[in-house]
C-alpha cells in the first residue's frame, strides 16, 4: 500500500506528463495543418507530371528501347529500397509500420537470392533497420535541420538515386513512405520508381487531372528539341518529384500519427489521474477514520 | 478570339490555372507564343519570363527557372522548376539562382552535365542583363 505522499507525487508526475502530451498534441495539430496544405499544394505538379510522362511514353515507338530510367536495365538482381521515415519518435506506430513494410520486402527479396541496398531518409527508420540490415544500408540522409520541406530538399535525393542508377549500382528502385489518407489513417506504401511505373501513374493522374482526354497514344507530339533530350531531363526530374511528394505525404502522416498518439496519451493520463485521485482520497479517509477510532477507543478505555 | 486552358505548376504549388488567350514563353529553341488550337507540342523551357494574356485582357508575367511546356489538345501545362511572379523577382533572388547554377557547374562531373550547367548559367546571366537588375 503506497503512502499518501507516494500517491500525491504520483498524481503530480502524471499531471506533468499530461501537460506535455497535451502540448505535443496541439503542436502536432498546428503542424499537421501546414503539412497537409503543402502536401495538397504539391499534388497538381506530380499529377501533371504523370500525365506528361504517360503522354511521352505513349508516343515513344515501342521496341525502340527508350532510356534506362523508363524501361529499367532489363535485369532484376539488385534492388534499392529508399525508406522514408520521420526524424522524431513519439508518433505511434508511424515509423514502425513503414519499416515493417520495408523489412518484409527486403526479406522477401533476400529469400529470392537478390541483392538489397537500402537508403534511409530519416533517422528513426535507420535506427530500426540497422538491427537486421546494417550491412545493406548504404546511406543515411537526415532532414532533421529542415523546418519547411522544399523541393530543394528532395532534389539531391532524387539526383543521388539517378546517379547510382547510372553507375549500375541497382536495377530496381522502390520508395517506401506513408500515404496520408486522413488524420487517423496513414497507409504505408511501396512505390516503384525505376523502372518508371508510367501506366498506373498516368491513369491515376488522369482520373483527377484535367488532362484526362489527352491520354496515351491518341496524340502525336512535336518535340522541341527532341524526344530523347526531353526524356533525359524529364525522367530524373520525375524521380525527384516523386521523392518530394513522398516526403510531403510522410510529413503530413507523421504529424497526423503523432496527433492521434498524443491524444490517446492525454486521455490515458486523464484516466490515470482520476483513478489515483480516488485511491488517494480513499486512503486519506481511511487514515482519518483510523485515527478517530484510535482516539475514541482510547477515551472509552479511560 | 478563342481561349484555352492554361496551367503553370511548380513543385510546391499550382501557380496559375485558368482560361487565357495566349501564352508566350522562352523554349530552348527560342521564344514562342501559343494560341488556342495549337498542335500538340512538348518543349523544354529555359530560364525566362512567361507572359500570360488572360481571357479578360489582364496580363501576368511570371519568372521560371527552366521546366517543360506541354501543349495538348486540352490546353497548355507548364511544369516549372521554380516559378514566381515577376514582381517578386529582384536582384538578390536572381543572384542566388546564379550562385546555384555556378555550384551546379562546379560539382558537375561529366562533360554532358558540365555543358548543361554552363548553358543554364549563361542563360541566367543573360536574363539578369535583360531585366537590367
Amino acid at each position: 500500500m503506497p503512502s499518501l505522499k507516494d500517491l500525491r507525487n504520483r498524481i503530480a508526475s502524471v499531471k506533468a506528463t499530461q501537460k506535455i502530451t497535451k502540448a505535443m498534441q496541439m503542436v502536432a495539430a498546428a503542424k499537421l495543418r501546414r503539412a497537409q496544405s503543402s502536401a495538397e499544394a504539391a499534388r497538381p505538379y506530380a499529377e501533371r507530371m504523370g500525365v506528361v510522362l504517360s503522354n511521352l511514353a505513349g508516343s515513344i515507338a515501342p521496341g525502340a528501347g527508350g532510356p534506362g530510367l523508363l524501361t529499367g536495365t532489363g535485369q532484376d538482381s539488385t534492388h534499392l529500397l529508399v525508406v522514408c521515415t520521420a526524424e522524431r519518435g513519439l508518433c505511434g506506430g508511424f515509423n514502425t509500420s513503414i519499416v515493417r513494410l520495408a523489412r518484409e520486402h527486403a526479406a522477401q527479396l533476400l529469400a529470392q537470392g537478390k541483392k538489397v541496398k537500402i537508403i534511409c531518409v530519416g533517422k528513426k527508420g535507420y535506427d530500426q533497420l540497422k538491427r537486421n540490415y546494417e550491412s545493406h544500408i548504404i546511406e543515411l540522409i537526415e532532414l532533421r535541420a529542415v523546418k519547411n520541406l522544399a523541393f530543394s530538399n528532395a532534389d539531391p535525393i532524387g539526383r543521388k538515386i539517378v546517379a547510382l542508377f547510372h553507375e549500375g549500382e541497382f536495377d530496381v528502385c522502390t520508395l517506401f513512405f506513408s500515404r496520408f489518407k486522413s488524420v487517423i489513417a496513414q497507409i504505408p506504401t511501396a512505390l516503384q520508381l525505376i523502372p518508371a511505373d508510367v501506366t498506373t501513374g498516368g491513369d491515376k493522374a488522369a482520373g483527377t487531372g484535367h488532362g484526362a482526354a489527352a491520354q496515351v497514344g491518341s496524340v502525336n507530339y512535336d518535340f522541341e528539341p527532341d524526344e530523347s533530350e526531353i526524356l533525359a531531363d524529364l525522367l530524373p526530374r520525375n524521380i525527384s518529384v516523386q521523392v518530394f511528394r513522398a516526403l510531403l505525404e510522410n510529413a503530413a502522416s507523421e504529424q497526423g500519427a503523432r496527433m492521434s498518439a498524443m491524444d490517446n496519451a492525454t486521455r490515458n493520463a486523464g484516466e490515470m489521474i482520476k483513478k489515483q485521485t480516488t485511491k488517494y482520497n480513499r486512503s486519506r479517509q481511511a487514515m482519518i477514520t483510523k485515527e478517530l477510532i484510535e482516539i475514541i477507543s482510547g477515551a472509552e478505555a479511560l | 478570339m478563342s481561349s484555352f486552358h492554361f496551367e503553370i505548376v511548380a513543385p510546391e504549388k499550382l501557380m496559375f490555372s485558368g482560361s487565357v488567350q495566349s501564352v508566350t514563353f522562352a523554349s530552348s529553341e527560342g521564344e514562342m507564343t501559343v494560341f488556342a488550337n495549337h498542335a500538340p507540342l512538348m518543349a523544354m523551357l529555359k530560364p525566362g519570363i512567361i507572359t500570360v494574356n488572360e481571357e479578360g485582357g489582364a496580363v501576368q508575367k511570371l519568372f521560371v527557372k527552366g521546366g517543360f511546356a506541354d501543349v495538348a489538345p486540352t490546353g497548355l501545362t507548364v511544369l516549372a522548376e521554380t516559378a514566381l511572379p515577376l514582381a517578386d523577382l529582384n536582384a538578390a533572388a536572381i543572384d542566388t539562382h546564379i550562385a546555384d547554377a555556378q555550384t551546379d557547374l562546379d560539382v558537375a562531373k561529366t562533360l554532358e552535365s558540365k555543358r548543361l550547367a554552363s548553358e543554364k548559367l549563361d542563360q541566367m546571366r543573360e536574363l539578369k542583363a535583360a531585366l537590367a537588375l
